[in-house]
């Protein structure tokens, strides 16, 4: 605060009354003193008067300081702040071991199966980035690599990228999110193999105005065309389509019931005038006791797929599913089951069977170590028995949870 | 455009794809005037009532009773975010697991991170437990922003409240002194209440307690309890016998008799080893709404208050 004009003048005024008093004639030391103590009460009585004209003081003027007083910080914030931009990395690894004998799909003994790295940031006010390389047997591979574009208007959300296709539930899961150490006989048969329907392409969902709280979301997606065991694309327009309807609903506060139907066509490797079309069906039960779920849950999932693949003799219809079912013991063990049945896309009529009993040891959230049992009937009288173990550890970010 | 033009799956998914626009519009603006808050918690949702009073709508996503590390981002969650004004949410990685996918999804830009529709209320709150030194997994599920229960302190309480009273003011600004009025009103009762709680805390000011999970650094260095230890040996690590064993030993050595547990935590650990100690299991609720007595904020201290009184006076 500036001391205004008026103050100003009156402190010097009274200042130069002070001076014009000083040289006066000399007298006794006490009637000097008199003159002295007067002219110190002359001074107290016009401060006062100056302070009375003075604006009020605010309210706790030295409480906090101004903002003007606050000292000056010189340059820039060290260390690691200029790193706090960087993306969030994840690193997941996923070893297997198995003992057995399987004829149709073969596996090592010890196999670093995957390694996976994770790179996720947000790019801009309107996109994040979502990167998963995938060191494997087959050398590096983008397992996805997908940008989202989570709140375009009229509630559309977008993604353009590298991603596993929305088709039913299990094909949009990365391996270590899966509760088996494979992957169904279905998604072998049907859609590819362990990759599934994965390509580039893009991709926008919505959710769909639905009654009650009935939860109803569209997704259609468009790809290159080219998945590995699926769809090839010969030509730039033979594009493969993908469409996903998911319906959800909370029974009761602990359950609840997710369906979905999916929809796939495209190329396959016989050329542009042969087309695979995929149909599926999915449904999910879940129950997870709200005040319990670290110590109990249990999840019943079922996937049906139906394969109509145009060949050189003819369409070759097949179908298969799968029913899984997982339960949670306590917070250190899940147990599990599946039953596996599929034809073979390209065989119409034969047919896989095969079962599998799970548990998995959840040392903490971070690393997991699963036993699967599985045994197999494949057509054509060949029979297998398998027990698999898989080691599963994350590093780094605290990934998303999957539902 | 005639249909016929519209050939091939790409021009049908086209098709499908503008249909869907055309449906309606998700962002049906607060409906009769009032502001959508979501928050995160329960304890959250409570402030956001406290303050916007019936100029808002709120809902939460977790509930009382629910350990808030565990959520699952249902669709069902979505419906609500999809319209919501202003999400409020705990922040220091405590919804790390499931609020990121809900917000990717919902669809809704005015409540994506750093917008003026989401609130961090960590922001607005004295953090402790913030680790100084080198933070890793070896000590289990460590936060490295800070412990993320700051809410159970009510002068955090009224920092959020007082951070949302703001925030409500932006984004609805004609009703800016309605929202500092009702936060006037909570500011007097909240001390009316504190004075009540210190009371009956006073004579147990100092006393050592062990508690299952970190979550209660806040509430016992506002009501000057020590929390020595936890029967988890380590953030989300379950225990073991041999740290139950040590456990055990250290409250008999020092005579410390109360155990804090959350209502979502196995009972039958603490409460064998409360047997063995001669000391009692104290379920204290963590969230407004776990029970039908924790119905707002500062019901919730009056309960978590007498309970731990109680179980203080009676271990004398």
């Amino acid at each position: 605060m500036k001391p205004s004009p008026t103050i100003l003048t009156a402190i010097l005024g009274s200042a130069a009354t002070v001076c014009a008093q000083s040289p006066a004639p000399p007298a006794p030391a006490a009637e000097q003193l008199k003159v002295l103590e007067a002219r110190i009460r002359k001074l107290e009585e016009e401060l006062q008067a100056l302070k009375a004209i003075r604006p009020a003081p605010s309210a706790e003027p030295d409480q906090q300081p101004r903002p003007d007083e606050t000292p000056v910080r010189l340059g820039g914030a060290g260390g690691a702040a200029g790193k706090a931009l960087n993306p969030d990395l994840s690193l997941i690894g996923d070893f297997r071991a198995a003992v057995g004998h399987d004829p149709v799909r073969q596996e090592p003994g010890l196999e670093n199966h995957e390694v996976e790295l994770g790179l996720s940031a947000v790019v801009d006010p309107y996109s994040r980035g979502d990167v998963f390389l995938a060191f494997g047997k087959d050398g590096v591979e983008v397992e996805e690599a997908i940008l989202t574009f989570p709140a375009l208007p009229g509630g559309f959300s977008a993604k353009v990228g590298k991603m596993r296709a929305e088709f039913g539930k299990v094909n949009t899961r990365h391996n270590h999110t899966l509760p088996w150490t494979d992957r169904p006989l279905v998604t072998e048969n049907l859609l590819g193999g362990e990759e599934g329907i994965s390509d580039m392409g893009v991709s926008v969902s919505r959710i769909l105005p639905a009654p009650g709280n009935l939860f109803l979301e569209a997704t259609v997606q468009v790809f290159r065309g080219n998945s590995e065991g699926l769809f090839t694309a010969t030509r730039k327009k033979d594009l493969s389509q993908v469409g996903h309807l998911r319906g959800y609903h909370d029974l009761t506060e602990n359950t609840n019931l997710e369906v979905g139907l999916s929809y796939a066509r495209g190329h396959n490797e016989l050329g542009s005038d042969f087309t695979t079309t995929l149909r599926g069906a999915d449904a999910t039960l879940r129950w997870k006791p709200l005040q319990r779920s670290i110590y109990s849950s249990l999840l019943w999932r079922n996937e049906l797929v139906w394969s109509q693949r145009e060949l050189l003799d003819g369409t070759h219809a097949s179908k298969g599913f799968y029913s899984s079912l997982e339960y949670r013991l306590n917070q250190r063990w899940t147990f599990g089951a599946r039953y596996d049945r599929s034809g073979r896309a390209a065989e119409a009529g034969l047919v896989d069977r095969g079962w599998s009993a799970l548990g998995t040891y959840w040392m903490s959230e971070f690393s997991q170590l699963r036993g699967q049992y599985r045994s197999t009937w494949y057509a054509g009288g060949q029979r297998a028995g398998e027990f698999r173990l898989q080691l599963l550890f994350v590093m780094g970010a605290h990934g998303a949870h999957p539902f | 455009m005639a249909i016929g033009v519209v050939r091939g799956w790409t021009g049908r998914a086209l098709a499908l794809a503008t249909a869907l626009f055309l449906g309606t519009s998700p962002s049906a603006l607060h409906a009769g005037g009032k502001l959508n808050v979501v928050a995160t918690t329960s304890d959250l949702a409570a402030l956001a009532i406290e303050v916007g009073g019936d100029k808002v709508g709120v809902s939460a996503i977790a509930r009382g009773y629910q350990d808030p590390h565990f959520v699952e981002a249902k669709p069902s969650f979505l419906l609500n975010l999809r319209r919501a004004d202003l999400v409020v949410a705990v922040g220091l990685e405590l919804e790390a697991g499931w609020l990121p996918p809900l917000l990717n999804q919902c669809g809704n830009p005015k409540v994506q991170p750093a917008s003026q529709g989401y609130f961090d209320a960590s922001q607005s709150a004295e953090i402790l437990e913030i680790p100084a030194g080198p933070v890793s997994r070896a000590m289990g599920d460590v936060h490295p922003m800070g412990n993320p229960h700051y809410w159970l302190d009510p002068a955090n309480g009224l920092r959020i409240a007082t951070g949302l009273a703001q925030r409500l003011a932006q984004l609805s600004p004609g009703d800016a002194a309605y929202f500092q009025a009702r936060l006037e009103d909570f500011r007097k009762r909240l001390g009316e209440a504190e004075r009540r709680w210190d009371e009956r805390m006073k004579p147990y000011r100092g006393r050592k307690v062990i508690t299952y999970h970190r979550s209660w650094p806040n509430f016992a260095k506002r009501f000057g309890l020590q929390v020595v230890d936890f029967v988890e040996p380590r953030p989300g690590i379950p225990p073991s016998p041999g740290h139950l064993v040590a456990l055990m030993a250290r409250m008999k050595r020092e005579n410390i008799k109360a155990i804090l547990v959350e209502p979502y935590f196995d009972l039958k650990t603490p409460q064998s080893v409360a047997r063995e100690t001669g000391g009692q299991v104290v379920v204290l609720m963590p969230s407004v709404g776990g029970n039908k007595d924790t119905g707002d904020y500062i019901r919730l201290f009056d309960y978590d208050v007498e309970l731990v009184a109680r179980a203080l006076q009676t271990d004398k």
